[in-house]
């Protein structure tokens, strides 16, 4: 390695020695924990085109907010995409820009999104791994609670809890709305567990006496971030459906601007969906919805191969080239 | 049968407490039923005072709340009436719970039945085509083409349809269950109108839905092809066709039997948004109607009856499937 060279030519002394350990330590691993997953995420098309529409979103939910002013009444009613200066995607029967209330109901969602995968995936990576690992009673107690969970039916459920206890902030609304996501995933993670937890080097360290969290943290998890990952953003796709339904039925308390709540308007509003004029109307929050679920379907479709060893190992460059190549 | 006991026990322990959310629930509604229903029949009743004792009687003939008990008793007599299949009547309807739901029930079930049936055949084939043609373009184009569906929620198909096809064409009816004025009979005209009517709600459901089944498939597929049994198969002189069906097909498919589970809880709950999309009257139809005219016995009665059925369906599908799959064991595993 040339760096490795320099260190050589630039005199030797000790201090310089571990400095140049130091920033090598640091460069491994943002190779590994940060460029090589790029690497990775970026040679796979799926993962690309998913991360790409997930940070289109993201910058909209951001940067976009502050672009572009909220909707307002009182604009040229029903005026087509790019038919009139100032509203590109057209207005809707009140004069409210379109592309504004898109773009508005941004950022709500975003939140309503991280806050229900966080609590979903959270609870079932708790309950999963304990469960799977530590075996016996334990895991027949969290077992059944997860049954049960699983078998409730989420969507009654979540409209009597949101009937009930009315929540406005988008942040409770994503977590009611993941009231019973985790219960699946709590369930694949423990069969992955199961699995895992009777292979030798977990044996290994239990012989060693190493501490219940120390097995779980260090041998089984890492094991099982793939499925974590996948399920993150499943959650978060469930969490866009439930939101949207349940707005565009008029259930969740109208707070802030949500896609749901266009097409609501769209579709009960007089004459919107009589004419093939107003189709933008209609269809422009469903290109919203349906693009942001699709990039979250690729991202999650393509990231298997960014846990898988081999493929990590080609396009990690701390790995030199003695490495065996995938056939 | 050590196994068959378990699993039923815990499905009565989740009707239990599915039963005792609802009502724990429902107190905890702003407001509360008994204030609702006294307001309400203060409206009926214009002038006319109810006194405590009656609207108390009221209650209780209407969701089996006594408001003047302590809470767990109010429990208790909840829980003994509806296991003697007392419902309660409903507020909006001023008809017993139990007839709305046997009358809307069966709707429900057609269009769930028929949508995951259609779901599952037309993602487990797909799939397993796509496996076994891996790589060709028709891998990569029904890939995209079935992450893309996927991606579509279910009641954006079904307005969709409805706008397009019902309002703007006029091909197929946009909403009820058969068309209004036919006398219910077994004649083809009549169940042409179910059919008719029942198209697009089904059709959300399946054609957003294979997708993921699809995929799953593929997946699981060719992961088995890819395995060594398969290979002394071929080698051994096994007929093609065996080995697809029976090694391949067999194993790729039993996987699939968590997906099948929770998409059973899946559609049930999405029936509540499509039913009203379609305003198809299903359960989910009911459902939404006393939810929005705060039927309180209504809701309890078509909440607990999904569940129920819900229940009953993954109970029978976890019985059955231990039948189909030997590797299945009820054996716990040793504890750390």
């Amino acid at each position: 390695m040339s760096e490795a060279n320099d260190t050589f030519t630039g005199g030797s002394s000790i201090e310089r020695e571990s400095a140049r350990s130091q920033s090598d330590l640091y460069r491994e691993r943002l190779d590994r924990y940060v460029l090589t997953p790029f690497r990775v995420v970026w040679s796979d098309w799926r993962t690309r085109l998913g991360t790409l529409i997930i940070l289109f979103y993201i910058f909209v939910g951001t940067v976009g907010v502050r672009l572009v002013d909220p909707p307002e009444v009182g604009g040229p009613r029903l005026a087509g995409i790019f038919e009139a200066s100032g509203y590109p995607l057209g207005t809707n029967n009140l004069g409210e820009s379109l592309m504004a209330s898109l773009v508005h109901a941004t950022p709500p969602m975003l939140k309503m999104i991280l806050a229900g995968a966080v609590f979903a995936t959270a609870i079932a990576v708790v309950l999963g791994t304990v469960s799977g690992y530590k075996g016996g009673t334990v895991d027949a107690v969290i077992s059944t609670i997860v049954d049960i969970a699983m078998t409730i039916p989420g969507l009654p459920l979540i409209i009597l809890i949101v009937v009930t206890f009315e929540p406005s902030s988008p942040y409770l609304i994503g977590i009611v709305l993941s009231i019973n996501g985790w219960a699946g995933l709590a369930r694949n993670i423990r069969s992955q567990v199961l699995e895992l937890r009777d292979n030798s080097y977990v044996e290994a360290s239990r012989i060693m006496g190493r501490s219940l969290s120390g097995i779980i943290f260090d041998d089984i998890l890492p094991n099982i971030m793939p499925f974590v990952l996948i399920s993150f953003v499943n959650t978060a796709r469930a969490v866009i459906f439930g939101s949207v339904a349940l707005y565009y039925l008029g259930i969740l308390p109208v707070s802030f601007n949500n896609w749901g709540i266009m097409l609501n308007r769209a579709y009960s509003t007089g004459g919107a969906i009589y004419s093939w004029d107003s189709v933008y109307w209609v269809v422009l929050p469903m290109v919203t919805i349906v693009m942001l679920s699709f990039g979250l379907v690729l991202f999650s479709q393509g990231t298997e191969r960014l846990f898988n060893p081999r493929i990590r190992a080609r396009h990690a460059e701390t790995i030199d080239d003695t490495t065996p190549m995938e056939k | 049968m050590r196994y068959i006991v378990r699993r039923v026990g815990q499905s009565i322990l989740t009707v239990l407490s599915v039963v005792v959310l609802t009502f724990l629930l429902v107190r905890a509604m702003p407001g509360g039923p008994v204030d609702y229903l006294r307001a309400k029949l203060m409206q009926s009743r214009t002038g006319n005072q109810i006194s405590m004792s009656e609207l108390q009687s009221l209650a209780a003939e209407y969701m089996n709340i006594h408001p003047g008990e302590p809470i767990w008793m109010q429990l208790w007599y909840y829980i003994s009436s509806l296991a003697q299949g007392d419902l309660g009547r409903s507020i909006w309807y001023g008809e017993p719970v139990a007839d709305i739901i046997l009358q809307s029930a069966p709707w429900t079930l057609f269009l769930l039945t028929t949508s995951i049936i259609l779901t599952f055949a037309i993602g487990i084939v797909l799939g397993a085509v796509m496996a076994y043609k891996e790589g060709s373009w028709f891998d990569n184009g029904s890939t995209v083409v079935s992450m893309f569906l996927n991606s579509v929620p279910y009641f954006i198909a079904a307005l969709l349809f409805v706008y397009v096809v019902s309002i703007q064409l006029s091909l197929l009816p946009a909403s009820g269950n058969v068309a209004s004025g036919m006398e219910a009979s077994f004649s083809v005209a009549y169940i042409g109108s179910i059919i008719e009517h029942s198209i697009l709600p089904i059709l959300s459901l399946v054609i957003t839905g294979f997708g993921g089944i699809s995929l799953g498939m593929r997946g699981n597929a060719i992961k088995e092809i890819g395995e060594e049994y398969i290979r002394v198969a071929h080698l051994r002189g096994v007929s093609g066709r065996r080995i697809a069906t029976r090694y391949v097909g067999r194993n790729a498919v039993l996987p699939l039997y968590t997906q099948f589970m929770i998409s059973i809880g899946f559609m049930f709950g999405g029936s509540v948004i499509l039913e009203q999309i379609f305003a198809y009257p299903g359960l989910g139809y009911y459902l939404l109607t006393a939810i929005n005219a705060r039927d309180y016995p209504l809701m309890m009665g078509i909440f607990i009856t999904i569940t129920v059925a819900v229940v009953i369906c993954i109970l029978f599908a976890d019985l059955t499937y231990s039948k189909v799959d030997p590797r299945v064991s009820s054996g716990s595993g040793e504890s750390y």
